[in-house]
């Protein structure tokens, strides 16, 4: 008892100090010392881990600490996975500013927001789908969109004509239809609105890799370094405005150094206004309280205060608007809006999909419906885009933006990185038939979705290529076009129970091998997927049945061999659940099935046991 | 069992059976219960396992219900498999012709379910070339299905025949034998055998001249 005390607190000891004791019987049988490089690194780890602490706590210090001191500009950055090299240009800016770290005055303010502004959509929305229907009421008669109010049904949307007329949203149906009795009333589709609005941000994408939705009549995009696609930000704001507009969208744009800057410019600033980080400050000033994104009960305190305007706001002290503010949410505090607004808060635009780090699009000339004819050129850019970073795509998306504002896009996978053009090419062979285009596309999008770190290399002395690539090329073309499901490799598994036994794993996804499977007996060449009943005559308690009825054909048993009785796995199957006997048999025509009996007679466990027929032999 | 033994020749003038020769081999099965032609066929597969090269295994789905999916443990040990699922016969013929096109595979095997329009003398042509080109082996195993047109460059029909006895217990099935009927080939004569799995590939023994008329069998015998 001693004895093992004592080796106990040795072996504590030991370990306390940095030092290995091999402990085997009761006996120390060496105990040295480890050298001190183990003590180094422990002391390297612990300091690194404070390093990081003290760099999270300064890290959080701006946003956390209290709002009286003025924080540094941030730069409003999309949240980007990495800032390496980009194929768009877009994305190539975006390197730099997050290579380049440190906020300071100079990059703060050089992001390029475009919030967009659909005030009617809901009404165009409705518009359009009545115009293809051939429904399109009249422009002068009054419609408006309802949607249900706690007093009865409330006007939500209003066209052109009811707005002539005098109605406006939030009234009651009821009283605008006294007002205009040959009012048309259409029920409003919020969840429509909202779902669409989604389809029109990915379309969005066409512009830029980042876009988001912002509420629920506006989308913001980061274009930072794609303007120059587009012939300048003056010539993307137009062409924003005019594709949307041939779509039936009234929208009005601005494009602002931050967030906070083009919602407000877009919905309260004259049309297509674009402020720079120079007229930031100018151009917001003369803006009413609500371009702020407050609430309204705090524009009508800041209102009674006196403060009317954005310029307002920022000439009153700091220290006065926190004391009051301080301790707000954010939609009520005017301090941390104005903030956002001059970008020294940071807001980036969080794209719900993080933006390719490869792509390439091909833009055209007028709508066509085909995309194969340029799928050759994208790859071999898109190849030469990866081999340049020493890249190969393992999941590729084209993606095809169409005239009437929908997005459509298919998708292939490789089972090892790749970048040899026509294999990339080839794994789409079938599938761009399935893409819809719809009216016409213009815009096509390769890019490559997921995409591994692939260095050229020399796989054998001899010259020859290697076979694994041939291979995951064949399983790459396979699973394109009869679906990664479909092509499978058998995995091995911990497992007596025969379906259990082995895993049908995704060729596509690389699975590591499993565990060497379990030493069998003799085991059948096929093993069918669900076992059959099968209807057993003369069956006695011990030995297999004299003949059974399988699939409506007798057979009667010549020979066999057996039982190998197998158990339930009982942390695994539910209770309840029979052993298995499983017997070889061989039929009069000598036809080898694998049969079991599910249980044994005087089990207890419910009904006479069952035959089912499982697998057979060759 | 009808005219086996009725001029039986010994085996040894009959080299063991297998995929050396690579070119479009059609099994066709009488029954789909029975394995003989899934037993008959990775017999020979001796020569791939050594190759460590994969085998590309494409079923259709009527196959994979009627008479199941390929369970590795029970094929020859060390072989890798790569197995297909389709639904229809046109798919299983493009995966064939995709797996013959890669130098890395040892043979392809598709497994089809009865007499698809797809599968006709140009397709069985096309993997026939195919296969002869890139060296690979191709094997069709057919159930329930009738012996129409075909370029394949053997035919055969493959069916179950009682297992030689167990030495160590009586009761008890040992090695399979399966019957063998070789109905057409180029560059071989047809015939038909009782064949058996060898270390090296299929032993074929007691061949059966096919042009010995059945009725002159009977008189021989009886």
């Amino acid at each position: 008892m001693k004895d093992e005390s004592a080796q106990r607190i040795l072996t504590f000891t030991a370990q306390r100090t940095g030092a290995a004791a091999c402990v085997h019987m009761g006996n120390v049988i060496e105990l040295r010392p480890v050298p001190l490089p183990a003590a180094h690194a422990r002391l390297a780890r612990a300091r690194a881990t404070l390093v990081k602490a003290e760099a999270t706590l300064v890290h959080r210090e701006p946003s956390q600490a209290s709002p009286l001191l003025t924080p540094p500009l941030r730069a409003s950055r999309p949240v980007a996975p990495s800032g390496t090299v980009m194929t768009r240009p877009a994305t190539d800016a975006q390197g730099n500013a997050i290579s380049t770290g440190p906020t300071t005055d100079r990059i703060a303010l050089s992001r390029r927001i475009v919030s967009l502004h659909l005030p009617d959509f809901a009404m165009n929305r409705w518009l359009r789908w009545a115009t293809a229907r051939h429904e399109a009421p009249p422009d002068e008669l009054p419609v408006v969109l309802a949607t249900e109010g706690p007093h009865g049904p409330v006007v939500s949307a209003t066209n052109r004509a009811a707005i002539l007329a005098g109605l406006n949203r939030g009234a009651r149906v009821v009283d605008m239809r006294a007002l205009c009795p040959t009012l048309r009333v259409v029920r409003a589709d919020p969840d429509g609105d909202h779902a669409a609005l989604k389809k029109l941000m990915l379309w969005a994408r066409r512009w830029c890799p980042w876009t988001a939705t912002d509420g629920a009549d506006g989308i913001v995009m980061d274009t930072t370094g794609s303007d120059h696609l587009w012939g300048g930000e003056a010539a993307l704001l137009r062409e924003i405005e005019g594709s949307l507009g041939v779509l039936g969208f009234n929208a009005r744009v601005a494009m602002a150094p931050t967030h906070g800057a083009a919602w407000a410019l877009a919905r309260f600033g004259p049309l297509r206004t674009i402020a720079t980080s120079d007229t930031l400050a100018t151009v917001t000033a003369p803006l009413p309280a609500r371009a702020l994104r407050l609430d309204a009960d705090t524009v009508l305190l800041l209102q009674r205060l006196g403060l009317k305007s954005v310029g307002d706001i920022a000439a009153v002290p700091r220290l006065s608007l926190a004391r009051r503010f301080a301790k707000t949410q954010l939609s009520h505090n005017p301090l941390a809006r104005l903030d956002q607004l001059q970008g020294r808060t940071a807001e980036p635009v969080s794209a719900t999909q993080e933006a390719p780090r490869f792509a390439v699009q091909v833009k055209l000339a007028e709508p066509v419906q085909d995309p194969t004819p340029y799928l050759p050129d994208l790859c071999t850019a898109l190849c030469t885009a990866l081999a340049d970073a020493g890249f190969g795509a393992r999941k590729l998306t084209v993606t095809i933006y169409r005239t009437d504002a929908e997005v459509s896009q298919v998708t292939a996978a490789t089972a090892r990185a790749s970048r040899d053009p026509n294999h990339l090419r080839r794994l789409f062979d079938d599938k761009l038939e399935r893409i819809d285009p719809g009216y016409g596309f213009e815009l096509i999008t390769l890019e490559a979705s997921a995409a591994e770190d692939m260095r050229a290399m020399q796989s054998r002395l001899d010259g020859r290529a290697d076979d694994g690539a041939a291979l995951a090329q064949m399983v790459d073309r396979l699973s394109a076009r009869l679906g990664p499901q479909s092509v499978r490799t058998p995995t091995p598994h911990a497992s007596h129970i025969p379906e259990r036994s082995l895993a049908w794993a995704m060729a596509l996804s690389q699975a590591p091998r499993g565990p060497d499977p379990l030493p069998v007996t003799e085991r059948p060449l096929r093993l069918l997927d669900t076992p059959e009943e099968i209807r057993v005559l003369y069956a006695v308690p011990e030995g297999p049945p004299a003949q059974f009825v399988w699939r409506r054909v007798p057979h009667r048993i010549a020979r066999f061999a057996g039982p190998e009785r197998i158990a339930p796995e009982w942390w695994n199957d539910r209770p309840g659940t029979r052993l298995r006997d499983y017997y070889k048999i061989e039929d009069d025509i000598g036809r080898r099935f694998w049969i079991y009996r599910d249980g044994i007679y005087g089990d207890d466990r419910g009904a006479p046991p069952l035959w089912f027929m499982h697998g057979v032999f060759g | 069992m009808r005219s086996l033994l009725a001029t039986a020749s010994p085996a040894s003038d009959l080299p063991p059976l297998t995929l050396a020769e690579p070119t479009l081999a059609e099994f066709f099965s009488d029954s789909a219960a029975d394995g003989a032609v899934t037993g008959f066929v990775c017999a020979q597969l001796a020569a791939v396992v050594a190759s460590g090269k994969p085998l590309l295994w494409v079923q259709d789905r009527m196959t994979q219900r009627e008479a199941g999916k390929p369970y590795p443990p029970g094929l020859p040990s060390g072989l890798r498999l790569i197995l297909v699922t389709v639904n229809r016969a046109v798919d299983v013929l493009w995966s064939m012709e995709e797996g013959l096109h890669c130098d890395a595979l040892g043979a392809v095997l598709g497994e089809v379910w009865g007499d698809p329009p797809a599968l006709d003398f140009t397709a069985t042509k096309r993997l026939a070339l195919r296969a002869e080109a890139r060296a690979i082996p191709a094997l069709l195993i057919r159930r329930a299905a009738h012996p129409d047109l075909s370029a394949a460059r053997q035919r055969w029909r493959i069916a179950s025949l009682p297992a030689l006895p167990e030495p160590d217990d009586m009761r008890a099935p040992g090695a399979p034998l399966w019957q063998a009927d070789l109905f057409r080939a180029r560059g071989r004569p047809p015939g038909q055998w009782v064949a058996s799995p060898g270390d090296a590939g299929v032993t074929l023994s007691h061949h059966v001249h096919m042009n010995t008329a059945p009725d002159s069998a009977t008189r021989a015998t009886g």
